[in-house]
């Protein structure tokens, strides 16, 4: 019989910070918000809560395999990842160091939601003087947007 | 009401508007390269694919409720067209570019009354499941909204095309707001949408962008329906043929 060591809660939370959105893999699922809530029970079930961005984002059954194989690596088997409908994402929940990871990556992070125009700033020479290009994008959560001073097209992560 | 008979009708209110969103999502991705310009493709693909993952949160919670064999793929791939309850609307061939606007244009003004009403279900799941789709059939709105106002005051031929692309589909508006008669129990228990109770709303924000768009409502009063309860126009059954010829060909196949 072998014994193992519990994790808390706070450690598996912990090793979850190896897992990325794949699209844009400089987020955590913590930083973007994705991930809800971890818990265990006293025989060690696991059971991570995480929340959809998008309705049809493909990345969120990528994302639900990576928690698997992230606890699996250390060594823990027992786990159900449970999607969560309520609350609703929002960008607010992106934290400080997403948006500037987002920034670092070359994508301009999200205004806030109550904003009625955005304030788009240009990755990558923080000009203001930038412009929508379409409302769509490279996938559900960016618009394509061009900067006016530089002249780079970029991606903009929408607020909603 | 018994429970089993809430969770049965609860199916079939939330297969409805999955079927909606599936069928709308086949024949936006009919369309993807046949947009007059490379973003209005990606426009076209990114609004498939938020109305696919609307659809698949709905099944799934169907399927839950459902039990035995139900699941979301056998929901879109493996019923027959008679089993369908999309609105004729959504199965309306995509014609020319004013066609999918005006068609879209159409569905994103009902869904963004529609998905705010359920965002207040007193069913948790589904009140999430519609605000989350409500933020995005918002955007979706947006988007229609200022190609019907491109179009319509546009030039005399995109003018002419829009006109006829709103005489086409007006005709199947009218369904969406039929309240089905399974669903009488749900909407009291504040479960369901009226849609009924929506139509005023949808009619002032169509006439609204129609005049600002130089178009008009066809005065023909006539609206078709009968896809609540299955009875298609012939378009749908030519959709279900591509759209389920893998899965049935190769049932059960994975990869």
């Amino acid at each position: 019989m072998v014994t193992k060591t519990m994790l808390s809660a706070a450690e598996l939370t912990r090793i979850l910070d190896v897992v990325v959105d794949p699209d844009i893999p400089v987020m955590t699922i913590a930083e973007i918000g994705i991930l809800r809530d971890v818990s265990v029970t006293e025989n060690g079930a696991v059971t991570v809560g995480i929340t959809p961005t998008y309705s049809g984002c493909p990345a969120l059954a990528v994302m639900e395999e990576d928690i698997v194989a992230a606890l699996a690596g250390a060594g823990v088997e027992d786990v159900t990842v449970e999607v969560r409908h309520t609350p609703v994402w929002t960008t607010e929940w992106l934290t400080d160091e997403a948006k500037r990871k987002l920034v670092g990556f070359g994508i301009a992070p999200p205004d806030s939601v109550l904003a009625v125009v955005p304030e788009v700033l240009c990755p990558q020479c923080s000009s203001s003087g930038t412009a929508k290009i379409s409302e769509f994008g490279s996938t559900a959560c960016k618009s394509l947007w061009v900067c006016t001073t530089c002249l780079e097209p970029f991606d903009y992560f929408k607020a909603i | 009401m018994t429970v089993a008979t809430t969770t049965n009708t609860l199916v079939g209110l939330l297969v409805r508007h999955a079927d909606d969103n599936t069928i709308l999502c086949q024949r936006l991705g009919e369309y993807v390269s046949g947009a007059p310009e490379l973003e209005e493709d990606l426009a076209v693909a990114n609004v498939a694919l938020d109305h696919v993952g609307v659809a698949m949160h709905l099944y799934e919670y169907a399927a839950e409720l459902d039990g035995g064999e139900a699941s979301m793929d056998n929901y879109a791939m493996l019923r027959s067209e008679r089993e369908f309850t999309n609105a004729l609307l959504v199965e309306q061939p995509n014609v020319d570019f004013a066609h999918v606007v005006a068609r879209g244009f159409f569905f994103d003004v009902y869904q963004t009354l529609l998905w705010a009403q359920l965002s207040a279900s007193t069913d948790e799941r589904l009140a999430g499941i519609a605000a989350r789709a409500f933020k995005e059939a918002t955007y979706h709105l947006r988007h229609s909204r200022a190609w019907m106002l491109r179009l319509g005051d546009g030039t005399a031929e995109s003018h002419r095309r829009v006109q006829a692309a709103v005489d086409a589909v007006w005709r199947f508006t009218g369904e969406l707001f039929v309240a089905v008669d399974a669903d009488s129990e749900l909407v009291a228990e504040g479960i369901g949408a009226d849609v009924a109770a929506l139509k005023p709303e949808f009619d002032r924000i169509v006439d609204a962008t129609l005049e600002e768009a130089t178009l008009v409502r066809p005065s023909d009063p006539y609206q078709a329906t009968g896809g609540r309860s299955g009875m298609h126009t012939e378009h749908l059954g030519h959709l279900l043929a591509e759209m389920q010829w893998m899965q049935r060909t190769y049932p059960g196949a994975t990869w």
